[in-house]
């Protein structure tokens, strides 16, 4: 087989041309591809919503941030809060994560207006599978209809509520932590939600915010 | 003629990259957990080394010698680009489970393997030939290896469920398990092949 000598011209050319040419086919097929990739992430998004914080009757959903200091540091979390047809709100579906067993625990956790936990979805993870990863089954529905107030988010060994999936500690610690930490954020966010109703008549009160919250609530809610 | 369909076969059982050359091992390994994860992988693989042979075989008059790596590895990432990309589009849930590993073909030796040992010196037709056996022994393989531990771990087989839940052996969807259903299956491979000369 005859090697194509190596100049320094050719080599360049060669690279070069090689490098161009990639580069466009790429920014064709991104092109193509990103509508369709944003769709599936929205429609993925949409099925979460739906999952974690099933409503009755005619619901909007409005997406937004929220500002939380847990445990000292400054997190943000996209959630997206739902109002009924009067503009009563209703609830948020809340994204968490926390760091697991294989790597980040992505949930979004739906809460009714009062903090009473309506639902929670794993949206990515890397845990065991067979171990961890079956935190998507039953582990996860005992959070349901479960309201932080009187249900510790914390596995039984370390003194909490939860049960945690046999020889998977670790990932219910993540799981736990992550709705623990969804939730703080949420009470600490819900009152500005309230006033914040797309729609006309502002909401009723709800029941105060449970007392367990702890001194980390104050909630930097610095608006951009 | 015989000699193109020997390019092509030789890549399913005879020179298979993970039962007898041993390439590629790290997505074996990892990817397998499941028949559909395995095979699926092995597809994304096969693409990318079916159009990477004939790209380079198209290309290996215009490439000079000492930039040969470079321009291969370009070429073999911009098709795993497109892969990971239309593969995010069209079948998002498959994406979901082989996340990290299909931008890691990239370094799968057996592309660069394929493409230096072969494309880079033969016509474009047999390259073809050569990724799409090469490739389908990978599938094959990886098919095969992920129905084993799938079945073994899980009590089922693409999905469907054969064994109840308690007769699983959890330790065959881990990561030890795939070395020890690796290990044997090379050893009844090589068994076979003895015993066939």
């Amino acid at each position: 087989m005859a090697k194509k000598p190596s100049t320094l011209i050719n080599m360049l050319v060669a690279l070069l041309v090689i490098a161009a040419v990639s580069g466009g086919v790429l920014g064709l097929v991104y092109g193509v591809t990103k509508d369709t990739i944003a769709q599936v992430d929205q429609k993925k998004n949409e099925a979460a919503i739906q999952k974690v914080l099933p409503l009755e009757g005619e619901i909007t959903y409005k997406s937004d941030t929220m500002q939380f200091t847990y445990e000292g540091v400054d997190m943000t979390f996209p959630c997206n809060l739902a109002y009924d047809a009067n503009g009563n709100f209703m609830g948020a579906a809340v994204k968490a994560s926390e760091g697991g067993f294989g790597g980040k625990i992505d949930m979004m956790v739906g809460f009714l207006a009062d903090g009473t936990i309506k639902g929670t979805d794993v949206l990515s993870h890397s845990e065991t599978p067979g171990l961890g990863a079956n935190m998507t089954g039953k582990f996860k529905d005992q959070f349901v209809d479960k309201n932080p107030a009187g249900f510790k988010l914390i596995v039984k060994k370390d003194g909490g509520d939860v049960d945690a999936i046999t020889a998977a500690t670790i990932t219910s610690r993540a799981f736990s932590k992550a709705v623990d930490k969804a939730y703080q954020a949420f009470m600490a966010n819900k009152a500005q939600f309230m006033n914040n109703a797309p729609a006309k008549e502002a909401a009723p009160a709800v029941e105060a915010a449970p007392a367990e919250e702890n001194n980390e609530t104050e909630g930097g809610q610095s608006n951009e | 003629m015989s000699n193109n369909l020997q390019t092509f076969t030789k890549g399913l059982i005879k020179e298979n990259p993970i039962l007898v050359l041993l390439l590629g091992c790290c997505p074996t390994l990892a990817t397998t957990t499941s028949a559909i994860n395995g095979m699926s992988m092995g597809l994304a693989t096969t693409f990318v080394l079916v159009l990477s042979n004939i790209f380079i075989s198209l290309l290996k008059g215009f490439i000079p010698d000492k930039v040969r790596i470079p321009c291969f590895i370009v070429v073999i990432a911009s098709f795993v680009t497109v892969v990971q990309l239309v593969m995010q589009a069209y079948v998002p849930d498959i994406y979901e489970t082989l996340g990290l590993f299909i931008p890691l073909i990239v370094v799968n030796c057996i592309v660069l393997g394929r493409a230096e040992a072969f494309a880079s010196k033969n016509p474009v037709w047999p390259s073809l030939l050569d990724g799409l056996g090469m490739g389908l022994g990978f599938t094959f393989a990886l098919t095969l290896l992920g129905c084993i531990r799938e079945f073994l771990g899980s009590g089922s087989i693409f999905g469907f469920g054969i064994l109840p839940e308690t007769a699983n052996i959890l330790v065959f969807i881990l990561p030890p398990g795939a070395f020890i259903c690796l290990g044997f299956v090379i050893a009844i491979v090589n068994k076979l092949k003895k015993e066939s000369h």
